[in-house]
């Protein structure tokens, strides 16, 4: 009897194998494939079809052909004029946000009030609202006052849509700074501002700076507040190209989306070298 | 320095933005609640019609019920494939890691409507999953799969299948590993240590992905106009076709109340869920 309880252990050797390893990673990585596949193929596959040489979206392309690149940037100053529109609303709605979040955010950062946190869900909530609900009330706020729509009533909707994201960036780059700085700073003289200027703010820039980029390619890519905010003669690029695809499903719908493709991903690049924009998603 | 001292210099800061926020989100929405109250287009009378006309009518609940549903079914395909992408993210080495993170942040960056239209093109007659099925020999002629209910799905959890991903990544590389190792040690099989040990300890990066993943996609104007298309209707393009096609304001109000009111039910159980949740996890 002693000897079987002592045996008993061995029943369940350490070294064994997990059970069941082999299927978990099989599943995970098949599933993750797959995943990975969705998020990155359908980029590919208008990049591909952008440089079709036939006149259909057929897929795949009977040929390769830069000619809808050609038939883009010289034959169609619409859609020029429309992604220029689209950069300067987007520019300008980004650079007001920025410096209205930024001022917000460096004060209710270090606040863990009611009030504070009352006021920092407030600024978040174009995020969860549904931007056609908010569309329609500025649009009707314009109506009322008789103000009729204009650039004024897209930048005044887009600028709500981008506020969320520097504020976002800028507090949690707030939290991240290490209050012995500040103290040091204090400490050796500096007066709020000075401290502000010169050891705050450097360390917010890439907070800011990352914000500021989400907050532009989410304004250059909004469709439904602008549906609802620009006046019969502006349109913006988004609006353009989702009129192309609904009614004729042009070409140069294709490539215009390979120019975008190819824009965001160098910027972002760009962004995550000088700002390490990823660290803000992780 | 005396914080007291310096406290309405602070709050003076967060004055512009806070008017801002008054004018065009307050105001606005305001606005929108208060139209939803007219009985006609003229808005000359007070009343609760537009709620009664909406409510009574099978094929506007119809409509609500698709939007809601359609939030629901993309949030659970964006678990079901960005649960193993971020666990591909989380067990890869740093080299990995970032060219992933490149591969899921790609998309989110990329404008909506080009990710859109590149579902028109694989969904297409002649798409790519059309000109797979022909060679194939599995059909004669196209498969209409564009303007269904399923397309509308696959493109939205692709599109905010990143949404789903990145909040993933923040828990599961924050997850103490010792947890599932001691389960392991205690010889837990890898399918039973996932489920008991690792998922309940994901459920907070999974309800904040839910809860981007919901919004964004009830609200996903581009993709149910342009994959749905004509035939499949959901309260964003209902909204917009209300406000600017027919010019019916009250109504097109009384959509917009009742869009947000359910998504910000949705988001107050998720929140609610959310707190207790995280009580359980740390407490």
């Amino acid at each position: 009897m002693a000897k079987s309880t002592l045996a008993a252990p061995r029943v369940v050797p350490a070294r064994r194998a997990q059970p069941g390893r082999l299927s978990f990673n099989a599943v995970m990585g098949l599933m993750g494939g797959i995943g990975l596949l969705m998020l990155i193929g359908p980029t590919l596959i208008v990049l591909v079809t952008s440089v079709t040489s036939g006149y259909s979206l057929k897929f795949p392309p009977p040929g390769l052909s830069l000619h809808w690149y050609e038939a883009l940037i010289f034959d169609s100053p619409e859609i020029i004029d429309d992604l220029l529109l689209s950069l300067k609303l987007a520019a300008a709605a980004t650079a007001c946000a920025t410096v209205l979040a930024v001022a917000a955010a460096v004060t209710l950062a270090r606040r863990r009030t009611f009030a504070a946190r009352l006021l920092d869900s407030f600024f978040m909530a174009p995020l969860t609202i549904p931007s056609l609900a908010l569309g329609l009330g500025i649009l009707i706020l314009f109506n009322l006052e008789s103000a009729g729509l204009s650039f004024y009533s897209l930048l005044a909707g887009h600028i709500a849509l981008c506020a969320p994201y520097v504020l976002y960036t800028t507090s949690a780059s707030y939290a991240q700074l290490d209050p012995a700085l500040l103290d040091s700073s204090t400490c050796l003289g500096a007066g709020g501002w000075f401290t502000f200027r010169r050891v705050v703010l450097p360390g917010l820039v890439p907070g800011i700076a990352s914000g500021a980029f989400i907050a532009f390619m989410n304004s250059f890519d909004n469709v439904a507040l602008s549906l609802f905010l620009s006046d019969a003669r502006s349109e913006v690029l988004p609006i353009h190209l989702w009129h192309i695809i609904e009614d004729s499903l042009d070409v140069r719908a294709a490539a215009a989306s390979g120019v975008l493709i190819v824009a965001t991903l160098i910027s972002m690049l760009v962004m995550e070298r000088l700002a390490g924009l990823s660290r803000q998603f992780r | 320095m005396n914080p007291n001292h310096r406290m309405p210099r602070d709050w003076l800061l967060v004055l512009p933005l806070g008017l801002f926020f008054i004018a065009f989100v307050g105001v606005p929405l305001l606005l929108v609640a208060l139209i939803s109250l007219h009985n006609d287009t003229a808005m000359a009378h007070v009343g609760i019609r537009q709620y009664m006309v909406f409510f009574g009518d099978s094929y506007n609940r119809g409509i609500l019920w698709q939007t809601l549903w359609l939030g629901m079914a993309t949030t659970l395909v964006t678990i079901v494939l960005g649960y193993p992408v971020a666990h591909l993210y989380v067990v890869s080495p740093p080299r990995w890691r970032r060219v992933l993170i490149v591969l899921i942040l790609l998309p989110l960056l990329t404008s909506s409507v080009v990710r859109t239209f590149a579902w028109v093109v694989i969904l297409g007659n002649e798409g790519l999953v059309n000109a797979l099925l022909m060679t194939l020999g599995h059909a004669g002629q196209p498969v209409k799969l564009l303007y269904t209910p399923l397309a509308v799905i696959l493109s939205l959890a692709q599109i905010e299948l990143p949404l789903m991903v990145l909040p993933l990544v923040t828990t599961l590389t924050s997850l103490d590993t010792r947890l599932p190792e001691a389960s392991h040690a205690l010889g837990a099989s890898s399918w039973r240590t996932w489920w008991k040990i690792t998922v309940p300890l994901a459920i907070p990066g999974l309800l904040s992905g839910t809860l981007l993943v919901f919004t964004g996609a009830v609200s996903a104007f581009v993709v149910q106009t342009l994959v749905g298309g004509g035939q499949l209707m959901y309260m964003p393009f209902y909204i917009y076709e209300q406000a600017i096609q027919t010019q019916n304001y009250p109504f097109a109000a009384t959509l917009a109340v009742i869009l947000l009111v359910s998504v910000l039910l949705v988001v107050t159980l998720l929140n609610y869920f959310g707190r207790k949740t995280r009580g359980f996890v740390h407490g």
